[in-house]
Order: structure tokens, then C-alpha cells, then sequence
């Protein structure tokens, strides 16, 4: 009777796992944390098109460099745009109040941004933006919808122009759904290379949002080894004395 | 239940490998978490070295910045001061600095890299109030004595224009010289030297 | 030396009962000799409540419970504290550990009967206890101030708002100001680090003295005082310790590597443990597309969604969702059949208890989903049966055929 049980609760475990997700399609990102070349990309590209807008504010420079192998002198010269101190954290020059002026909102910080959206949708967006002559900066995006930021990285990228397809929804309206997209102007970059620039950069605010996850994770083996080999001393203990009992 | 025939040789072999091992994980574990209590990346950044421009300062001048959340004193001395440095001498409790409050390279004279520049921690060395510069010459309150110096205000305690104490005030020590070093002729650094960070 | 312990120990004992609480609750405690693998969880309770408070001790060092600087604060600890990461996922992930094993050890109550006489004072002081540790995660909830701990806090409050007459001005008196805001953080703070825990270290002791006064059940719900051998002690009981601290240290091991397991490789754990929109931080102008609250929460919050609205008053739902809680506290009671063990009951028992565990999980996981038809049909099916497990009881209980229950525990 008790096996049962035991088997019902554990057979339902991973579906409570499981339960999220749903919505819009997302292309997988398929980062390598781990990959400093590909961190180290990435944060250029941040500092290059993202950071006059977005700040990271809950890391600091000094920490960036040390993780991702990069020189205080070329961080110095070419990431520290609003302070000196490379132990200061990384923020953007420009006002709240400014910005929600220009964007509708203010563009969020993106400390946490990989672990409130996760890496699979940023690795979307990023790579989800058409163009829509309806929006103020000429562009919309296949994630998320009428957002307020332009198209950042558009010189890597080209600009897109969405394939529609038409069809009849249940209550009979005639609607437009996106299925593709074609290069309308060239970007800098192929589409492949565009991709990993967008993977490098999505790598690098995975870092950026949890800057410890490859100590941790390598920690978190020497702690498992360890409590098997005390596993083993405490269960013969334990053996050894219920031979009293047995 | 009997404990008859029981192997105790085995069972005290066991209960001392399993203590020592689960011992060695419980400190292990202590360790993280005294660790914590330590300054932090915030406040190691806060307490980075500190960088002082003393173009501007004039003959006689006091700038105070903040290093590690204390006020760091850099005083421009006039050639007088330098003079009346050694004939204070026998009224000092250190004149020699042989309590180390200074790095070696400012154990001298004028307890200094460069004679002309004072670089001091602006806490007194009784009770941890911060002095006040007094580089008027023979005042009322201080007496004819005075060469300029500092004045404590908590309990009185005097020291020199090298931050050397008096004999007859309650500081023990001289006030401290905090690592620093020339970054150019106008730029200096406080909290790092030759030898790294404080 | 072994002389003068023995002197410093006399010294003691003459002014405190040292040696004779530990011969009361460890070297003369007997204990049934047939505990089973559901007999690991009340221990292991208590080592999750002792890494809570250890690891709170710490947190709270570096926290700020200030609604423009608490969910900086909590990065700062994951970022610039060092080894803070560590120190706070063993308290989230904690947290969640914590009621696994409250719920595994709730089950095993229920397996063996554990709640009956003479052992309704041991249940109900645990009822109490885990009605106090719902509310110690519902403040620490708040804490990291993301948005799930906002709009969390904001719906969970607002259910006081739905009481009749005194509603409303109760749930402004629970926030303290007009939405959730600075008032309300900072005395759930102190609801979370001081008052929560002071109640819960007062009845872990009431749930122990009592354990200890009246004696461990077993799984085969034989009361093992009734065999004492010449020397007085039952024959069927061994000492706790070492037997059963030696045991639980083996449990306390595994327990410990399931709990590294999750920390240290998943400590979202899927979005279960720390949910992703509470990765951004409060907006009290903007409420995330789909709240759910922790997964410890979801059966009941399931069973508040499932009741629907009379006369416009969401009060039902809320009526609903503390009888769900509270309805465990008279199982005592409601439960008619003598015989403790599942092992010796009738079917019909066993029955209602295969489908109260699996209606149980079904609740949970519809607390975690958004609201469609077909979910709140379920939702609404498994309510009926929840309730119908507490409610029927007297009922089919008191007709179970038992089988015959052995005079001396047995093993399997």
C-alpha cells in the first residue's frame, strides 16, 4: 500500500516540474556559461549597443573582469563610460525621466534580466524584431509585441521584413499571422553571425545574472562527494550498532 | 536487543572516523558563513585607493578626503613649518616615530614622501574623535608654544605638523600615515604604494 | 581527567537536570524498534528549522527590509557578500525542504494513525506548527520584494479585505497603508525574523515534551508500554540514542545531498522554489500576467479559486480555504476507527487515503496554472473530494472491517 503511494507521489513530482511555460514559440539559445571567448564577446556587445541605455547595476566591474578574463586596461578604455572606479557598479549616464520621455519607459536594468525572462526568450526578442511602420521607431517584435525599445543591434542585423500568412480565426475574421521573415535591408553581419553575436550577448547576461553559477555548480560536486563519504562512515556506524537490536 | 558479542574495537573505529569526517564538515561549513561577516565587494570598493590633486593647494592649505570612510588629512607645509619641525623635538612623546603609525619610507623628519606634503588619517589616536587644523601661530587657547599642529576637541590632545604627539595630552600615538605614493608631481594616491594596497 | 568530568558534571546536575534530561529524552527514551522510512521526517523538520535560523541569523545581517532598498539587497547579497549566495539559496531552497518534509511527515500521521489517542496534543500542537510555518514563508515572501512577493502578498491580503463588515479596514490595518508598501515589508520583517520563530521554537518543545510524555507510535500502531520486561522498560523499545540519533544521521546524510542536490545544480528549481517574475523588482503599477503562489501554497490556493463568488463577496472562497487548513486539526476526532495502522485497517480507509493524496497533488498542480474551464471543473471535483475525505470520515470509518492488530510490533 505504502509503495504505491510512494510511487503516485513520485510519479507526479516532475509534472509539477514541467508546469511552465506555453505562449509564443522560442528559439533555444543553447549558451555555454562556461565559454569565456563567448563571454568576453558578449560584453562588448553590451557595452558597444546596449549600455547607453540599460545598466547592470548590481554588478561591478572589477568582478566582470575577473570572471571573464578581461584587462582592467581594456575595460578601462573601452566599457567604463560613467565612472573611474573599476570597483564601482555598472550604470547608465542616462535620467530616468529622460528616457521615459523618449521610450514610453524606462529600459529596464538587466542585472536579472536572464532569470526573470529567461535565456531562451531574450535569445528570441533579440532576434525577433521586424519592421512595422506603425511603431515610433519603425519597428515591432515577434515576442513582444509594441515594445517600446528601437532595434538596437539593427546594423548587425539588417532590418527584417515579416512574411504574412492570412487566416479565418473561429469567429470568422479574416487575421495575419506572422510565419517568417525575409532581409529587407543587409546587416553588417550574415544571419548566422548574427546569431551568435545575440547567443554571446545572451551568454553574458546569463553570467550577469547569476555572476557565481559556474563556482556553484562546481562546488556543489566536491559537496556531494563528500557527504557520500560520510554516507558511508555513518551507515556502518548505524550498521554496527542495530546489530544489537536485529 | 543483547550486546553480547559485540566487536567494540570496530564500533569505537567507526564512531571516530564518522566524527572526524562529519567534524571536518560542520567547520567546513562554519567557514562560509564567518566569511560573510567580512567587508564586502561594496565595501572593498568604497575603500579603494583614493586619488588627490594637490595642484591647487596653497602654502600653508588643508584639503580632507575620504578613504574607507575616514577623513585623510593632506596638508601643503611652508618652508617655516619644516623648520620648526626638529626644534619640537623634546616636547614630543615619539618624535622618531619608533611606534610604527607611518610606513617605512615616512619614517623620517617630517614623516613624509616629499617633505612639502602631510598626509595623515584624521583620527586621534586616544579615542577616534578627528582633530582640528590649528596652523596659527601662538593662539590664545594653545599658548605661545604653538608652531601649528592639531587639536583634538574631545580631550585635548595636541600633535605637531607631522602629526606628532605632544608629551602631557592623553593620545598615545602619533596619528598615522596612511600608505600612499605619487602618482605625478601633483597626483597622489592614498591606500596603495610601491607594495600594493593597504 | 575522566574524574574531573565527572565532578563538573555532578557540579552541574546538583543545579540543573543535565544528566537526567538526556536519560528522559535520548539514553532512556524508548523508542519502537520498528520504525520505518516515514519515521525520518520529524527529525529531519527539525534540521530544516535549525538551517533556517542559522542561515536567517546571517541573511539578516545584509538585509534590508525597506521598500526602495530590499530588493537591491538581496542581489547585494548574492553578488557582493562573499559566499552570501550560498548562505541565501540554503534559506530559499531551505524553505521549500522544509515543507517537503512537513508534508511527508503529515502523510506518515496519517498512515499510522499518529494522531490518535492519546497522542491528540502532539497533533495539534503540529497543526499548529505548520499553520505558523505557512505564515513564517508567506512573510519571508515578501522579503526579496519582486514582483510575486508584491502582488503575492497583495492578493493573500486582500482575502482578509472579503470578510463582511470589518474587511476592509482589517486589511488596511494588515498592510498599514493602502496597497502593500514599506509599512507592510517592514513589519513582515519583524512578523518573519522574530515573532514567527519565537512561536514556532515554543511549539517544537510542546510537540516534543508531548512526544516524549506519552511515547513514539510505530507503523504497526502497537503501544509498545503495554510490554515491559522485569526491569520496567518495554521490550519492544530500544534507546534512542544511539539507535535512533545513529539512524536519523544516516536520513539527516541523504536528506543533506537531496538538499545540495537542488541547491547547488537548480536552485530555481524550475521556477518552483524562486519563481522567475520575482526577478524583477516590485511594481505596484503593474501585476505580473499569471500569480501564482509558492507551490507549498497551491492545494489551498486551488480550493479558494475553486469556490465561486455568492452575491459578489469572494468570502466563500476564502471560508473555503481556512477550513481546508483548519479542518486537520479535528481528525482526532473524525476518525472513528481505533486501530491506528493503516496496515491493519479496512479497505475503506485505504481507499479515501489513495484518493485524498492524489486529489491533494491535483490541487497543488492546478494552483500553479492559470484558470481554464476544463481546470476549474477539476478544481471544483477534487474540493468536493478533499473536504468529502474530512467529512465522510466518521462515517466509513466506522465501518472498516480491521484485521487483527499483533500484540508485539513486527518488522517488514
Amino acid at each position: 500500500m505504502k509503495k504505491i503511494i510512494a510511487i503516485i507521489i513520485i510519479a507526479f513530482l516532475p509534472g509539477l516540474v514541467m508546469a511552465a511555460g506555453g505562449g509564443i514559440h522560442l528559439d533555444k539559445a543553447n549558451i555555454d556559461i562556461r565559454d569565456q571567448v563567448s563571454l568576453q564577446n558578449g560584453a562588448r556587445t553590451y557595452f558597444q549597443y546596449c549600455s547607453g541605455c540599460h545598466s547592470i547595476q548590481f554588478m561591478r566591474y572589477n568582478r566582470m573582469g575577473e570572471d571573464l578574463g578581461l584587462s582592467d586596461a581594456e575595460i578601462k578604455s573601452t566599457m567604463m563610460f560613467t565612472t573611474d572606479k573599476i570597483g564601482e557598479l555598472i550604470k547608465v549616464s542616462m535620467q530616468k525621466k529622460d528616457s521615459e520621455r523618449w521610450f514610453g519607459t524606462a529600459p529596464p536594468d538587466l542585472s536579472v534580466i536572464s532569470r526573470s525572462r529567461g535565456v531562451d526568450w531574450l535569445y528570441s526578442y533579440l532576434r525577433g524584431f521586424y519592421l512595422d511602420p506603425s511603431r515610433p521607431f519603425g519597428v515591432n517584435n515577434t515576442v513582444f509585441k509594441d515594445v517600446g525599445m528601437p532595434h538596437a543591434l539593427w546594423e548587425l542585423q539588417g532590418l527584417m521584413q515579416p512574411v504574412y500568412e492570412s487566416y479565418t480565426d473561429a469567429a470568422g475574421n479574416e487575421k495575419k499571422k506572422i510565419t517568417g521573415m525575409e532581409q529587407a535591408t543587409p546587416g553588417a553581419l550574415s544571419a548566422e553571425e548574427y546569431d551568435d553575436t545575440v547567443r554571446n550577448l545572451v551568454n553574458f547576461l546569463s553570467y550577469v545574472g547569476e555572476p557565481v553559477q559556474v563556482q556553484r555548480e562546481q562546488l556543489g560536486v566536491y559537496v556531494l562527494i563528500f557527504l557520500s563519504i560520510l554516507l558511508v562512515f555513518v551507515y556502518l556506524l548505524k550498521k554496527e550498532y542495530w546489530r544489537d537490536v536485529h | 536487543m543483547s550486546t553480547e558479542g559485540v566487536d567494540k574495537g570496530r564500533r569505537r573505529f567507526l564512531t571516530a572516523a564518522a566524527s572526524v569526517v562529519g567534524g571536518v564538515g560542520v567547520a567546513t561549513t562554519v567557514v562560509p558563513f564567518v566569511l560573510t561577516m567580512k567587508p564586502s565587494a561594496r565595501a572593498a570598493a568604497a575603500g579603494a585607493p583614493v586619488e588627490v590633486d594637490v595642484s591647487k593647494l596653497e602654502l600653508g592649505q588643508m584639503v580632507t578626503v575620504e578613504w574607507r570612510g575616514k577623513p585623510v588629512w593632506v596638508v601643503r607645509r611652508t618652508e617655516q613649518n619644516l623648520k620648526d619641525l626638529p626644534t619640537l623635538d623634546g616636547t614630543l612623546k615619539d618624535p622618531a616615530g619608533d611606534i610604527i603609525q607611518q610606513p617605512e619610507y615616512a619614517k623620517n623628519g617630517t614623516r613624509s614622501l616629499k617633505a612639502e606634503y602631510l598626509i595623515l588619517v584624521g583620527i586621534c589616536t586616544h579615542l577616534g574623535c578627528s582633530p582640528t587644523y590649528r596652523p596659527d601661530i601662538a593662539p590664545a587657547d594653545l599658548g605661545i608654544e604653538w608652531k601649528g599642529g592639531f587639536f583634538c576637541p574631545c580631550h585635548g590632545s595636541k600633535f605637531d605638523l607631522a602629526g606628532r604627539v605632544f608629551n602631557g595630552v592623553p593620545a598615545p600615538k602619533n596619528l598615522e600615515v596612511p600608505r600612499h605614493k605619487y602618482l605625478s608631481d601633483s597626483r597622489i594616491l592614498i591606500g596603495e604604494d610601491e607594495q600594493g594596497a593597504a | 581527567m575522566k574524574e574531573q568530568l565527572t565532578q563538573a558534571l555532578g557540579w552541574v546536575d546538583a543545579r540543573f537536570p543535565l544528566s537526567k534530561m538526556v536519560k528522559e529524552h535520548a539514553t532512556e527514551y524508548y523508542a519502537p524498534k520498528n520504525f520505518n522510512f516515514w519515521y525520518f521526517f520529524g527529525g529531519l523538520a527539525l534540521l530544516a528549522l535549525v538551517i533556517q535560523i542559522v542561515t536567517g541569523i546571517f541573511l539578516t545581517m545584509h538585509y534590508k527590509p525597506d521598500a526602495e532598498l530590499a530588493f537591491a539587497s538581496v542581489e547585494y547579497i548574492m553578488r557582493d557578500v562573499e559566499w552570501g549566495w550560498l548562505v541565501r539559496y540554503m534559506h530559499s531552497t531551505g524553505a521549500s525542504a522544509m515543507f517537503v518534509v512537513l508534508y511527508l511527515h503529515m502523510f506518515r500521521a496519517l498512515l499510522y494513525g499518529s494522531y490518535k489517542k492519546p497522542r491528540e496534543l502532539i497533533w495539534i500542537f503540529g497543526m499548529l506548527l505548520y499553520l505558523i510555518m505557512m505564515g513564517e514563508a508567506f512573510f519571508g515572501y515578501l522579503l526579496p520584494w519582486g514582483q510575486m512577493s508584491f502582488w503575492g502578498a497583495q492578493v493573500i491580503i486582500s482575502l482578509f479585505g472579503t470578510i463582511p463588515f470589518i474587511g476592509p479596514d482589517l486589511a488596511l490595518f494588515v498592510r498599514g497603508d493602502f496597497v502593500v508598501a514599506d509599512a507592510t515589508l517592514n513589519r513582515f520583517f519583524a512578523f518573519h525574523v522574530i515573532a514567527a520563530p519565537l512561536a514556532i521554537l515554543a511549539l517544537v518543545g510542546a510537540h516534543l515534551i508531548a512526544l516524549h510524555e506519552v511515547g513514539s507510535n510505530n507503523p504497526d500502531g502497537v503501544e509498545i508500554k503495554k510490554n515491559k520486561d522485569a526491569n520496567g522498560k518495554p521490550v519492544d523499545g530500544i534507546p534512542f540514542h544511539p539507535y535512533y540519533t545513529l539512524k536519523d544521521a544516516v536520513g539527516a546524510v541523504v536528506f543533506l545531498m537531496f538538499l545540495s542536490a537542488v541547491l547547488f545544480f537548480a536552485p530555481e528549481m524550475g521556477g518552483l522554489f524562486l519563481e522567475y517574475p520575482n526577478f524583477e523588482p516590485a511594481n505596484p503599477l503593474k501585476t505580473p500576467e499569471h500569480i501564482a503562489p509558492v507551490w507549498y501554497f497551491t492545494p489551498f490556493y486551488t480550493v479558494l479559486r475553486a469556490i465561486p463568488s455568492i452575491g459578489g463577496s469572494a468570502f466563500p472562497g476564502v471560508v473555503a480555504m481556512g477550513a481546508a487548513t483548519m479542518i486537520f486539526f479535528a481528525l482526532p476526532w473524525l476518525d472513528r476507527n481505533p486501530v491506528k495502522s493503516i496496515r491493519y485497517r479496512g479497505i475503506e480507509f485505504k481507499i479515501a487515503l489513495t484518493i485524498f493524496v492524489i486529489v491533494f497533488i491535483i490541487l497543488g498542480y492546478l494552483g500553479t496554472q492559470a484558470v481554464t474551464p476544463l481546470y476549474e471543473i477539476i478544481g471544483r471535483v477534487c474540493t468536493v473530494l478533499y473536504f468529502a475525505f474530512f467529512l465522510l470520515m466518521p462515517w466509513y470509518t466506522s465501518r472498516e472491517k480491521n484485521k487483527p492488530v499483533p500484540e508485539r510490533v513486527t518488522f517488514k
